[in-house]
C-alpha cells in the first residue's frame, strides 16, 4: 500500500521458543489489544519495522503531492481549484502527523528526509505514474484515495498508539479525497465525448497500477506474517487487494466506464470478481526506480529540500539570536 | 451597466483578480516549500485568496448582470481584461521572493479590508468583514517572516533584502488612486487608498526595520494593471489557468 | 545530530467548556511561528477554539518501569467510588 513492503528483518513471525522473557510479554500485551506507547519497552525489530513502514507512508504522502499539485494551476473551475488544493495540502498535513508518529519512535524527519532523498527509502509505486488529464485527478481520489482507505482504516486500531492516532486523523480527513474523485468524473461521463474519453483513457491507465499499490502477492510477501503478528498490519495484501476490486467495479459500472481487464468476470462460487494476471514486472521495475516518473518525483523533493535550507537556517539563527537577547537583557 | 456600475464591476474586479492571481502564484508552492509546515501555511493562504476571489468576482458578475458567474470571470477573460495589481503577478522566485511579495500584499489588503468592512454597499461589507480575519492572520504571518529572513542569516538577509528592492516599485500602484477608486470613495462604497497608504507605509517601515531591511529609495512605481495593461507575465499564468475550460468551452467540471 | 527545527506539542481545546487535548506535534524555530503552525496544521476543519504549544523537550512524562508504583495503588481504593456506599434506594437526591 503506501507502505508496499516492509523489511521486519524477520522471515516469519519470531514468537517460538528463542523469543525472551521480554519479547513474549510484549507479544502477550499485543496479543491482548493493549496498545504500545513511545516509551514502553519494544523489540528492536519492531521498532524498525514501524520507523520503516510509518516512513514509506509519510513519504507516499509528500510525494503523492506531485502527480495532484501538478494540476492545481489548471483546475477547470475555481470550484474545483478550491478542492484540490485543499486535498494537497491535507497530504502535506498527512504526511507531517506521519513523519510525527515515527519521531515518537526515535527517529528524527531530516534523516528519514535524507533517506527518500538518497534513494534508501520506498514510497507507493503509484505516484510515479504521471498525470496526464484532469480526469487523472478524479482517478487518483477514486482509485487510489480509495485503496488507501481500504488499508488505513485497519491501521487505526494497530498495535502501536502514535501511529494509530495518526491514522484516525488521516482517515477523517481523508474521507472526503475519494468522493470528491469519483464526483469528478461522474461529472466527466456525464458530460462531452471528450470528457468521457478523457474518463475511460484515466482508468485504463490507473487500474492496474491501483492494483499493484497493495503490494507483492501474499506468496511473494514474506514479511506479512511478522507485521500481522504485531498488528501492525491487518490484513494480507491480498485480501485488501480483492475488497478493493469486489469495492470498485461495480463502480466503475456505475460511471460507464470499461474495467481495461478482458479477464475481468464475477464468480458466482466464490462470490468475488476474478482478475487477470497482473503485471508483476512492472511492479518490480517501478518500484526499483524505472518507472515513468520515478527520477522526476525524487528531484522535486530534493529540490524542495535543499531549496528550503537556507529558509529553515534561517529561522533558526533568528530564534537563537533572540534567545541570546533575551538572555542578555 | 450605468457609470456607476461600470465602475463598481471594475473595482470589484480589481479586488477579486487580484486575489485570484496570487492565490494563484502562491498554490504552485504545494509540494515544493521549504518545510512541510510552511506547505500547510501556504496552503491555507492561497485557499483563503481564491476563495476570496470567488466572492468577489461572484459580486463582480451579479453587479455586471450579463450572466457571467465568478468562474466565467475567471476563465474566460484575456490579458487585458484582466484587473490584477502588478505585484500579484511577479514570479514565485526564492521563499524569500515569495514572503516579501506576500508581505507587501498583505500590509495593503489588510488595511483595505478593513475599510471595506465599513463600505455603503452591503454586500462588499460583507465579504470584506469575512475576508478580514483572514488577511489578519496573512499579515502576521508574513511580518514574521520577513523578520526572521531580515534577522536571520547572511544569505537570508541579503534574499529578503533583494526581493524587497526587486518588488518596491510594484508597490506604487496598489497605493494610488485612480479614477475608479476616486468616484466610488465618493459614493462610500470604495476604500480611502490615501488611509490604506499611510497604514502600509507605517506597517511597511515598522517590519522592516526590526527585520534590519532598508527600504529602497527608488521613486519611479510601475502602473498599469488596475486598468489593465500587464507585465508579460499575466499571460503564461492565464493560459495554464485557463487551458481546460478554453479548449472544451461545452463542457462543464 | 538532527537539523530538524525543535519539536512542539500541540493540545486544542476544541469547544469553549472542554478542557485542551493533545493532538500532535510539530515543528517550530520559536513559539509564535510554532502557534502559526499549530493553527495551520491542526485546525483546518474548525477544530479549535484554543490552542497550546508547547515544546516537547519540556514535557515530562513518567516512566513506563513506575506504572505499577505510581497507578496499581490506587486500584484498591474503592472507598472513593460512590458506588462503595450502600444509600437505601428511597433516599433521593444522593
Amino acid at each position: 500500500m503506501y507502505s508496499q513492503f516492509v523489511d521486519t528483518g524477520a522471515q516469519g513471525k519470531s514468537t517460538g521458543q528463542d523469543a525472551s522473557e521480554q519479547e513474549r510479554a510484549f507479544q502477550a500485551r499485543i496479543d491482548e489489544g493493549i496498545s504500545i506507547e513511545p516509551k514502553d519497552w519494544m523489540p528492536e525489530k519492531y521498532r524498525k519495522t514501524l520507523v520503516r513502514q510509518i516512513s514509506q507512508h509519510a513519504h507516499s504522502e509528500i510525494v503523492g503531492m506531485l502527480p495532484e499539485g501538478n494540476w492545481i494551476t489548471r483546475a477547470p473551475s475555481l470550484r474545483r481549484k478550491l478542492i484540490l488544493l485543499a486535498k494537497v495540502q491535507d497530504e502535506a498535513g498527512h504526511g507531517l502527523y506521519l513523519y510525527s508518529a515515527a519521531e515518537t519512535l526515535g527517529a528524527s524527519r531530516d534523516e528519514l528526509l535524507d533517506a527518500l532523498h538518497e534513494g534508501r527509502a520506498k514510497y507507493s509505486s503509484i505516484f510515479n505514474y504521471p498525470t496526464l488529464t484532469w480526469a487523472d485527478i478524479g482517478a487518483i481520489g477514486w482509485l487510489v484515495d480509495g485503496a488507501a482507505i481500504m488499508n488505513q482504516v485497519p491501521l487505526c486500531r494497530c498495535s502501536y498508539g502514535p501511529y494509530a492516532r495518526a491514522m484516525v486523523r488521516v482517515c477523517k480527513e481523508e474521507s472526503f479525497h475519494q468522493r470528491q474523485g469519483y464526483e469528478l468524473l461522474l461529472e466527466m461521463v456525464n458530460g462531452t465525448d471528450d470528457q468521457k474519453a478523457m474518463a475511460q483513457d484515466a482508468l485504463n491507465r490507473w487500474w492496474w497500477p491501483s492494483l499493484m499499490m497493495f503490494g507483492p502477492a501474499d506468496g511473494d510477501s514474506i514479511h506479512t506474517q511478522q507485521s500481522m503478528a504485531w498488528k501492525i498490519k491487518r490484513h494480507t495484501n491480498d485480501e485488501l487487494r480483492q475488497r478493493f476490486i469486489d469495492q470498485t467495479v461495480p463502480q466503475a459500472h456505475y460511471l460507464g466506464l470499461e474495467i481495461p481487464d478482458p479477464d475481468l468476470r464475477w464468480n458466482e462460487e466464490t462470490g468475488h470478481y476474478d482478475i487477470g494476471e497482473i503485471n508483476w514486472d512492472e511492479f518490480w521495475n517501478v518500484v526499483n526506480g524505472n518507472g515513468p516518473c520515478n527520477r522526476e518525483r525524487l528531484a522535486a523533493r530534493r529540490k524542495a529540500y535543499e531549496d528550503g535550507a537556507w529558509v529553515r537556517e534561517a529561522a533558526q539563527a533568528y530564534a537563537d539570536k533572540q534567545q541570546q537577547r533575551r538572555a542578555a537583557a | 451597466m450605468n457609470k456607476l456600475e461600470q465602475q463598481q464591476f471594475e473595482y470589484l474586479l480589481r479586488l477579486g483578480d487580484s486575489d485570484l492571481i496570487l492565490g494563484q502564484r502562491l498554490s504552485a508552492w504545494l509540494g515544493h516549500a521549504p518545510v512541510l509546515e510552511e506547505e500547510m501555511a501556504t496552503g491555507n493562504v492561497a485557499l483563503d485568496l481564491v476563495g476570496q476571489a470567488r466572492s468577489w468576482l461572484g459580486l463582480a458578475g451579479e453587479i455586471e448582470g450579463a450572466g457571467r458567474d465568478a468562474d466565467r470571470l475567471a476563465y474566460f477573460r484575456d490579458a487585458f481584461d484582466y484587473r490584477n495589481v502588478l505585484l500579484a503577478e511577479r514570479p514565485n522566485g526564492d521563499y524569500a521572493y515569495t514572503i516579501m511579495r506576500q508581505f507587501l500584499y498583505d500590509a495593503y489588503h489588510y488595511p483595505l479590508l478593513e475599510r471595506l468592512s465599513a463600505s455603503a454597499d452591503e454586500r462588499i461589507r460583507e465579504v470584506a468583514a469575512k475576508s478580514l480575519k483572514e488577511v489578519q492572520y496573512h499579515v502576521r504571518r508574513s511580518s514574521e517572516w520577513v523578520i526572521r529572513m531580515g534577522d536571520g542569516t547572511r544569505e537570508s538577509h541579503d534574499r529578503i533584502q533583494a526581493a524587497l528592492d526587486d518588488l518596491w516599485m510594484y508597490t506604487g500602484e496598489m497605493l494610488t488612486p485612480d479614477e475608479v477608486d476616486q468616484a466610488l470613495l465618493e459614493t462610500g462604497v470604495a476604500a480611502d487608498l490615501e488611509r490604506v497608504a499611510g497604514a502600509w507605509h507605517e506597517r511597511v517601515r515598522e517590519v522592516t526595520a526590526e527585520a534590519t531591511l532598508v527600504i529602497p529609495d527608488e521613486s519611479w512605481m510601475q502602473q498599469g494593471g488596475k486598468q489593465g495593461r500587464h507585465t508579460e507575465h499575466l499571460g503564461y499564468i492565464l493560459a495554464e489557468m485557463q487551458f481546460l475550460p478554453r479548449a472544451y468551452p461545452d463542457a462543464r467540471w | 545530530m538532527s537539523k530538524d527545527w525543535p519539536l512542539w506539542e500541540v493540545f486544542i481545546r476544541s469547544k469553549h467548556g472542554l478542557s485542551h487535548k493533545h493532538v500532535g506535534s510539530i515543528h517550530a524555530t520559536d513559539a509564535e511561528m510554532a502557534m502559526n503552525n499549530a493553527r495551520d496544521v491542526y485546525t483546518r476543519r474548525n477544530e479549535g477554539a484554543s490552542i497550546w504549544v508547547v515544546p516537547s523537550a519540556q514535557i515530562v512524562s513518567s516512566a513506563p518501569g513506575d506504572k505499577e508504583m505510581l497507578f496499581d495503588p490506587s486500584n484498591d481504593k474503592v472507598y472513593r467510588h460512590p458506588t462503595f456506599y450502600e444509600v437505601p434506594s428511597d433516599v433521593e437526591n444522593m
